[in-house]
């Protein structure tokens, strides 16, 4: 028991894992690098132009900015969240990808940082995908814009962990319906991507801001709008306490599965 | 390759038989349990072998009896209840990912990777062992010859049989030249034609000297195959040995199989009295005998049955270690 328990290893031999997925990726990677920019592009325009023409500005900003510099965080999280449940679930259960790795001298700790690191590769690709589209639009032309690329990063990270958390849990696909439907979306509502948290009730505002979306949304944007967060330090060790707290979890749960 | 040049080399530096320091396998006293309470059910129940290098050593068993679990232990998958293993002269499972860099799997289902090439699949698992490209690259023709799949290269995984896929998972396997391959059920859904071909690979290799241990369903694949096996039921080790030297002092040399309309009525009246053992399955009266002779002379002339004269085989001894009774 006492293993299972352990802190998770870190070490280099994710690498080769990385490598693979980074592979069966790049044969599809045309297809879904044009899905990475024209999902933001149209949700962007549609909404920012559409709904940005009734409001014209939040918080003293044209509306379109606005959402452009929350809507990266959640594009980020949603892509970490896809490859951490359904990716990662096919490789681990459907295609025994894991079973295969296990084999090789590979340890379930090796196994588990990798997919939680290629999660975050595939959300930061997104994440850059998206800032090209928003830099385009003519938004976010600030030297300090560039401090998001770590950021984004980080929030990949923190929604992979949370995402193999479910992973390891999931008897089948239908269980992330539940993670997508009861956690996630309610927590793009209470975290300022569509509309300022000040809307809000006291009791929700608190618990946005100890949501990682809150956070991560309170760190991007203004960074994006050429400003500075208001209180960095706090968000970011609320990103890195989800973060750090979720991979070790979602270590000992894929332990408990997969080493019976 | 044949057999007797490879019992010539075993006895060229012969054995002990209780020999662990230089066991490339070596088993004792495992046990492993699941589950709490009144649903707790002992799976491995304190199994014992070694395998000597350069042997084929198979465990044999009814399903659910511990096989593959023994096979999870030994690869540190799973942490025993109790017991010692060491593998290639590392203990298990602390050293477990050290251990499998000599190792070779050839998992009970195919694992290939869908989304590569068969090149592929074997450069992405070489890199697992921390080789460089260039190394497994180096490899791969030689493999894929193995393999018999070299016109299929750059094939994708969808295009292949069924013994296609199971020769490239044994090319996988492959990749790190081990000492040692684990294969479970190797030849389980292949066709006779593509079975052949997998057990004249599973030669050659013992031919180079690697050790194979393997579990199988199918008892002329491990008489044919094995040096050494094991029964394993309910989760004991229940007998262990050269294939015939098992059968030879387990049971008698002939079998006589009865069948036809008459032949549980002959088997009751006249077979049980004159046969060492019977055994009657469905519509077959099995006579156990150590000489055949009188039976066939009275069976000749009975009305309505027909009869198989044959000598014993792994499959009786089988039989007659674990039952005929269904396992599910």
């Amino acid at each position: 028991m006492a293993r299972l328990y352990a802190p998770p290893a870190f070490s280099l031999r994710f690498v080769p894992i990385w490598r693979r997925n980074f592979l069966v990726w790049r044969k599809l990677a045309g297809p879904s690098l044009l899905g990475n920019i024209a999902e933001p592009l149209i949700t962007l325009i549609a909404f920012g132009y559409g709904l940005g023409s009734l409001l014209q500005q939040i918080d003293g900003v044209p509306y379109i900015e606005y959402l452009a510099s929350g809507a990266i965080c959640m594009s980020v999280m949603m892509a970490a969240s896809f490859e951490s449940l359904y990716s990662a679930f096919s490789r681990m259960h459907v295609q025994k990808t894991w079973e295969a790795l296990l084999n090789a001298p590979l340890g379930l700790d090796d196994v588990v940082l990798a997919e939680m690191l290629w999660a975050a590769t595939k959300a930061i690709v997104s994440g850059v995908a998206i800032l090209g589209v928003i830099l385009a639009l003519g938004i976010g032309h600030h030297p300090q814009a560039v401090l998001v690329l770590p950021i984004l990063f980080l929030i990949g990270m923190t929604f992979a962990s949370l995402g193999l958390i479910m992973n390891a849990l999931a008897r089948s696909y239908d269980f992330f319906t539940y993670y997508f439907t009861l956690l996630l979306t309610p927590m793009i509502f209470v975290s300022g991507i569509y509309y300022p948290t000040a809307q809000l009730p006291d009791w929700l505002q608190s618990l946005a801001h100890i949501m990682p979306l809150g956070a991560a949304v309170n760190l991007v944007r203004p960074l994006l709008l050429g400003g500075w967060p208001a209180d960095p330090w706090a968000d970011l060790a609320v990103l890195v306490a989800y973060c750090a707290a979720a991979f070790y979890m979602a270590t000992i749960v894929t332990r408990r599965r997969l080493l019976k | 390759m044949n057999r007797t040049l490879r019992y010539g080399k075993m006895s060229f530096s012969p054995v002990p038989p209780r020999m662990t320091e230089h066991a490339i396998l070596a088993v004792s006293n495992l046990r492993k349990s699941y589950g709490n309470g009144d649903a707790r059910m002992t799976v491995v129940d304190g199994v014992s072998f070694n395998l000597r290098r350069g042997e084929c050593y198979g465990l044999l068993g009814p399903n659910g009896a511990g096989k593959t679990t023994t096979l999870r232990l030994c690869l540190g998958l799973t942490e025993p209840d109790g017991g010692e293993i060491r593998l290639v002269g590392r203990p298990i499972p602390a050293e477990a990912r050290a251990a499998r860099m000599r190792v070779g799997v050839v998992p009970q289902g195919d694992n290939l990777d869908p989304d590569f090439t068969v090149a592929e699949n074997l450069l992405v698992f070489g890199r697992y062992f921390g080789m460089e490209d260039a190394t497994i690259e180096a490899r791969i023709p030689k493999l894929l010859e193995f393999a018999n799949l070299a016109a299929k290269k750059d094939a994708r995984i969808s295009e292949l049989s069924g013994g296609m896929k199971r020769r490239l998972t044994l090319a996988r396997a492959l990749v790190n030249d081990p000492d040692i391959i684990f294969m479970d059920e190797p030849t389980t859904g292949l066709d006779p034609q593509a079975r052949h071909m997998i057990w004249d690979r599973l030669k050659t290799l013992l031919a180079e000297g690697k050790t194979i241990v393997l579990t199988t369903h199918f008892m002329d694949e491990a008489e044919r195959l094995c040096d050494r096996l094991a029964v394993i039921d309910h989760g004991r080790l229940i007998a262990e040995g050269n294939p015939r030297d098992l059968i030879a002092q387990h049971i008698e040399a002939e079998v006589i199989e009865v069948y036809g309309d008459n032949a549980l009525v002959w088997g009751e009246s006249v077979g049980r009295a004159a046969a060492a053992r019977m055994e009657v399955s469905g519509e077959t009266v099995f006579c156990y005998v150590d000489d055949a002779q009188p039976l066939l002379a009275t069976l000749s002339n009975v009305p309505g049955v027909r009869y198989l004269h044959r000598p014993a085989n792994l499959e009786d001894l089988f039989l007659k270690l674990t039952g005929r009774e269904m396992r599910d």
